[in-house]
């Protein structure tokens, strides 16, 4: 392949808008393991405005390594064979807010690595996609070495570093706006 | 094919009035806000930026996040900038989508029916290209739509406009080796809104994609050129700037149109600049479907 070097100004985004419900989400769409199966977890949140009120039109996509840190590279994702597990899934969030994926905890991609799963977030309102990030709460030697939460102010930091629930899920908020607004990335 | 059109029932303020008998001919109660305010607004936005440029400002070539026209947006946008980072590891790679994923008739909207779709058939083709103008192969892609009279059939969508039995409007394919896409579909129409009175939006398409990392993820609105709605819409306004609005706007294609059969639009999608090195991509090996 030729290493073409012509810089093209990307293509804007736009809103997903209040209709994508009958187009984007799909059957399995955000089981990547079969919910109950040998190491799966829920992961599960809330997406709020500024005001603090629940937004019930938004959709996630999460994009993660295995429980190896590696990254998967499969085909299947739409079509769910119950087996593939693809990395990627989607999640529409339901009338009160809430979003649930069931998936495995990542591992990290290197030795000592904190480990953590890649975001997008779509909403009505939210004029282009926003990007984040859900880190393990586990390792915080890791935690504390990572690059990107170690350059944020520890009461930005915290909002990027899901809680592990009692039943080994993780918890993880959005907040759109407001005092405890989302760290949200802007990818160099 | 699509099996879901289990329309959710989504509150919002962007519904358009509920079908009871005149609505859609009365002014709703709460829009009290009229075309000329919201045409004000967003003249002045336009004139700021035309300012800011001259004076040796950015141009900006994606939308305001922050863009009051656009009300739902008050309260949706993240008030603290956006924090610059590196892409890290799992950032730089793509899921895979293959022909495992999507049935190659999908991106036919036209043949989802027992019949033929009212209105107007087009075949809307182009490119998917990376920022660096390499070809994004093997990627999905998805589009959804409204109908040929501006009517979506998601359930929330209560214009009173007829639904067709015959249209879904949804539709998926995977790039081919040269980064390209085509759909069969039908015109859409135009449909009003409640961002305030008399809010109609442009006739668009919802266009979604993938490129060969995820912070390439977008998804967009493809546009019809010549439309008299653009310069009153409040989302096709959240960019400011009018060379990249004009990115979103399709080209009339008659090598494209079919004879007795179609017309053409073309529409290639520029995606941001890759960010992994060649290195870490050969790592890799071979990505994607082995189809």
């Amino acid at each position: 392949m030729s290493n073409q070097t012509t810089k093209l100004v990307p293509t804007p985004g736009q809103t997903v808008g209040p209709f994508y419900g009958y187009a984007l989400p799909f059957e399995k769409d955000s089981e990547l393991l079969a919910p109950g199966s040998p190491g799966s977890i829920r992961l599960q949140g809330t997406v709020y405005d500024g005001a603090g009120e629940t937004v019930p039109d938004a959709i996630l996509e999460i994009w993660q390594p295995d429980a190896d840190g590696k990254v998967v590279q499969k085909t299947g994702s739409l079509v769910r064979d119950g087996y593939t597990f693809t990395g990627w899934g989607r999640g529409a969030v339901g009338y009160s807010g809430v979003f649930t994926f069931t998936t495995v905890n990542p591992g990290p991609m290197s030795p000592g690595a904190a480990a953590f799963i890649s975001v997008a977030v779509f909403a009505r309102g939210l004029t282009n996609r926003l990007f984040t990030r859900i880190y393990l709460p586990e390792n915080e030697d890791a935690l504390a070495k990572d690059p990107l939460l170690s350059s944020l102010d520890p009461g930005r930091r915290r909002t990027l570093i899901a809680r592990r629930d009692t039943d080994g899920g993780l918890t993880w908020d959005i907040h759109l706006q407001g005092p405890d607004e989302t760290v949200f990335l802007d990818f160099r | 094919m699509p099996q879901h059109i289990n329309a959710q029932q989504l509150p919002g303020d962007e519904a358009v009035p509920a079908a009871e008998p005149h609505a859609g001919h009365l002014p709703p109660d709460r829009a009290i806000e009229t075309q000329a305010d919201l045409s004000a607004e967003i003249n002045a936005l336009a004139d700021a930026y035309a300012r800011a440029l001259k004076d040796g400002g950015a141009v900006e070539t994606q939308p305001r996040l922050d863009y009051p026209p656009y009300r739902s947006s008050i309260l949706r946008h993240p008030t603290k900038s956006l924090h610059h980072a590196d892409p890290e590891t799992i950032e730089l790679y793509s899921p895979a989508f293959g022909h495992q994923d999507v049935h190659a008739l999908e991106s036919d909207l036209t043949i989802q029916h027992n019949g033929e779709p009212q209105g107007e058939r087009i075949i809307v083709a182009g490119k998917v290209l990376d920022g660096d103008g390499r070809p994004v192969a093997g990627q999905l892609v998805e589009i959804w739509q409204a109908n040929a009279a501006g009517r979506y059939i998601h359930k929330r969508d209560q214009h009173p406009a007829p639904l067709d039995p015959n249209f879904t409007g949804i539709g998926r394919c995977i790039t081919g080796p040269d980064g390209s896409y085509r759909f069969t579909t039908i015109k859409p129409g135009a449909y009003p809104w409640k961002n305030h009175l008399n809010a109609w939006r442009p006739a668009h398409i919802h266009f979604s994609m993938f490129g060969t990392e995820f912070t390439q993820r977008i998804i967009t609105q493809m546009y019809f050129p010549g439309d008299q709605l653009f310069p009153l819409d409040p989302i096709y306004q959240t960019i400011v700037d009018q060379d990249a609005r004009d990115r979103l706007v399709a080209k009339y294609d008659h090598s494209l149109t079919e004879p007795e059969w179609a017309l053409g639009y073309t529409w290639d999608i520029v995606l941001t600049g890759p960010k992994r090195t060649w290195t870490e991509n050969e790592a890799l090996g071979a990505e994607g479907d082995e189809e």
